[in-house]
């Protein structure tokens, strides 16, 4: 029953998600006609990943997502609903077609390791447990977002440097809105992640155990996204310096923590 | 009732003629009061490209000679002379042409947004003149609509469709609001004047104008509220502003990368964007290639003009099928019209026979209790209706397929409503 009852919800979200990712595709080539196939794909599929988590969290004693596969569609939820606040706005819309094939991906690896059951629940099911993955993947998926624009940034850049003449047939934001909302979006998600390594050394304190490879991954983000931050802010590092500097960022975590999950 | 359109435009009348026929806003009331003689519909829509009369009357004939007389009255010109200018279209066919107008498929350039505020007005005027009726009053809010959907379901209007917009365009992709940034032209000769008007109009804050003569550069700066210099304070200046408009008369660049380089190691990153409009030009190509700068010359943002129009025409096509689709609305909505008296009469006739009926019982009935007398009531009611449902139907389906006319006829026939056919208002 329970099986069943994560097929009925992951099925509609990965249909949503994919199609979202292959309409967006299309989109980006013939622009204005698959836009709106695009957007509901996201919101349709976002709504039957929220029902898997309320399904999820209901049926778990403890906190259904400590696990890395568990983690994993929590992340997704978490990076696309991130990407429906700006991503029903028209000039957005050009980011699903980075965020929408990654989200449709992870979410098939997510459910394949066995993420969206609805009977797993991790065994260290405590508060402080859930703050501590919650706000770190919310600062996740925040860098993720900000990676996003900062590829946005660079593919208009290119575009507009290479003066394509159909450059504003695509609509998408202008320089220096992604280039301020990626500096915001990493501003917002670093605190998330402050918080986060917070509760879980907290925790460590309180209940003993070793510092693990996850935690120096956390540690290294946390450094690495606090000097992109005093970069951008202090010593004024923008547009293409600051893009390269939040994809590179990224590029790094993402690096380093597929391994330290994994293995 | 047939609807009738008389008009010229771009395509059939040079602008001399065009100013001659061209109707104010303040003339446009007068105008449709003369022009719908009394009982008739009248609404003239008049721009700079296009003055269009649109009639309804039952003699198309009559009408057409009232807007001839018109128009020829309008410019001070005999009929003969404009009778080769003009175009006259009838029903759905004028339907269909006004649904193109509004969606600015029949405009000079495909997609131009002036044109729906334009049909706004004309419609406006006729309201007030008390001649706007039931047909011009669906005709004209159907345009409307139509101009809005296809501006909201296609991309038509979306892309830039001249050297100066291009720039503006361009550059509000790069700095997005226009507001409060700040511009310098270089040189101050008419293609800067443009160029400076579009950004203007787009919110720019200031304009400052370098030129080799400074006389010429106070006079275009007093224009736009600006300050003005020669050539040598631009690089100063450079490290201020957001746009550059160059467009000298100079054999070499004014403006080389070294310059610009140096300048943008102050501007801590802040970037600009130049629009080179001269030929030989002013700025270097090298200072596309420095970070935070994005060079267009004239030939780059021809190219963006050519791909936008090219744009404007594919979506052009998809307009046209919503425009079919509303006239095709329309035509069924007019053909209605045939009909529904004859309906109207018909389901008059059935209530008047049950009410009589039911009154010339009225002895009989005088025993039922208020329950029971409701009942009675709701079942003749109801015999009525179920009756006249399918007949209805089948005249407002015959309607929409062009023998509404013919089924109207024959139901007057039938039923004895010709008197009800009869006295049917004109328009009604």
């Amino acid at each position: 029953m329970t099986g069943e009852l994560a097929l009925i919800l992951v099925w509609p979200a990965l249909a949503g998600y994919t199609e979202a990712a292959i309409a967006y595709l299309g989109d980006s080539m013939r622009p204005g006609r698959l836009s709106r196939w695009a957007i509901w794909g996201v919101r349709l599929g976002w709504l039957a990943q929220t029902a898997l988590l309320v399904a999820q969290a209901a049926r778990a004693e403890g906190f259904p997502w400590g696990t890395w596969a568990g983690s994993l569609n929590l992340f997704v939820w978490l990076v696309v609903g991130a990407y429906l606040i700006w991503g029903c706005r028209a000039p957005f819309r050009l980011l699903g077609v980075a965020i929408m094939p990654l989200a449709a991906v992870l979410f098939a690896v997510a459910w394949v390791a066995g993420g969206a059951e609805t009977n797993r629940a991790s065994e260290l099911g405590d508060v402080f447990l859930a703050l501590h993955v919650g706000l770190i993947l919310a600062a996740f998926a925040g860098f993720t977002l900000a990676a996003g624009l900062a590829g946005l940034y660079l593919w208009q850049e290119r575009r507009l440097k290479a003066r394509a003449p159909g450059v504003l047939r695509q609509r998408a934001p202008s320089q220096a809105a992604l280039d301020a909302l990626t500096g915001r979006t990493i501003a917002v998600a670093l605190p998330a992640l402050t918080l986060g390594v917070a509760v879980g050394l907290a925790r460590l304190g309180s209940e003993g155990g070793g510092f693990d490879a996850i935690m120096a991954v956390a540690l290294v983000t946390w450094a690495v996204y606090a000097g992109f931050l005093l970069l951008r802010y202090e010593a004024g590092w923008r547009g293409r310096r600051s893009a390269y500097l939040a994809l590179a960022a990224f590029a790094l975590v993402a690096v380093a923590l597929v391994p330290v999950t994994h293995f | 009732m047939h609807l009738v359109l008389v008009g010229t435009s771009h395509h059939r009348a040079p602008v001399e003629l065009r100013e001659q026929l061209y109707v104010t806003a303040a003339e446009n009331g007068e105008f449709v009061r003369r022009l719908a003689a009394g009982e008739g519909e009248a609404v003239a829509l008049s721009t700079c490209n296009r003055t269009e009369l649109y009639l309804v009357d039952a003699d198309p004939g009559a009408a057409q000679e009232r807007a001839f007389a018109e128009l020829a009255a309008l410019g001070n010109l005999s009929e003969t002379e404009i009778a080769g200018s003009l175009y006259t279209l009838t029903d759905e066919a004028a339907a269909l042409h006004l649904f193109r107008v509004a969606a600015s498929l029949d405009s000079m350039i495909p997609g131009e947004a002036q044109i729906l505020g334009q049909v706004r007005g004309a419609y406006e005027a006729a309201r007030e003149a008390g001649t706007a009726g039931r047909i011009s009053h669906r005709l004209l809010r159907q345009a409307l609509r139509v101009g809005r959907r296809v501006r909201s379901e296609t991309a038509i209007g979306e892309n830039p469709a001249s050297i100066s917009s291009a720039a503006a365009e361009l550059a509000e992709r790069v700095f997005g609001s226009l507001e409060g940034r700040r511009i310098l032209v270089l040189g101050a000769g008419k293609m800067s004047d443009l160029a400076a008007v579009n950004l203007l109009s787009r919110g720019v804050e200031s304009v400052f104008v370098a030129n080799r003569s400074v006389e010429k550069a106070e006079r275009l700066a007093r224009r736009f509220g600006g300050r003005a210099a020669g050539l040598d304070a631009v690089e100063g200046e450079l490290e201020q502003v957001d746009i550059v408009v160059a467009s000298t008369s100079a054999r070499g660049y004014v403006l080389s990368a070294e310059q610009v380089e140096r300048v943008m190691r102050k501007r801590r990153g802040r970037p600009i964007f130049f629009v080179d409009l001269a030929v030989p030009r002013d700025v270097d190509p090298a200072v596309n290639e420095i970070e935070g700068c994005y060079l267009y010359d004239v030939d780059d943002l021809a190219r963006v003009v050519e791909e936008s129009v090219a744009g404007r025409r594919e979506e052009a096509s998809r307009a046209e099928a919503i425009v079919v689709e509303e006239a095709d609305s329309f035509r069924a909505w007019r053909l209605s019209l045939d009909v529904v008296p004859a309906i109207a009469s018909l389901r008059a006739l059935a209530e008047s026979i049950r009410t009589s009926e039911l009154e010339r019982a009225e002895g009989r009935l005088e025993s039922l209790s208020p329950s029971e007398r409701r009942a009675v009531e709701s079942l003749t009611a109801q015999i009525v209706n179920k009756l006249l449902h399918v007949p209805t139907v089948r005249m407002k389906q015959a309607a929409a397929a062009a023998d509404g006319v013919l089924y109207a006829d024959a139901v007057r026939h039938l039923f004895d409503l010709d008197d009800a056919a009869k006295a049917r208002k004109p328009g009604e």
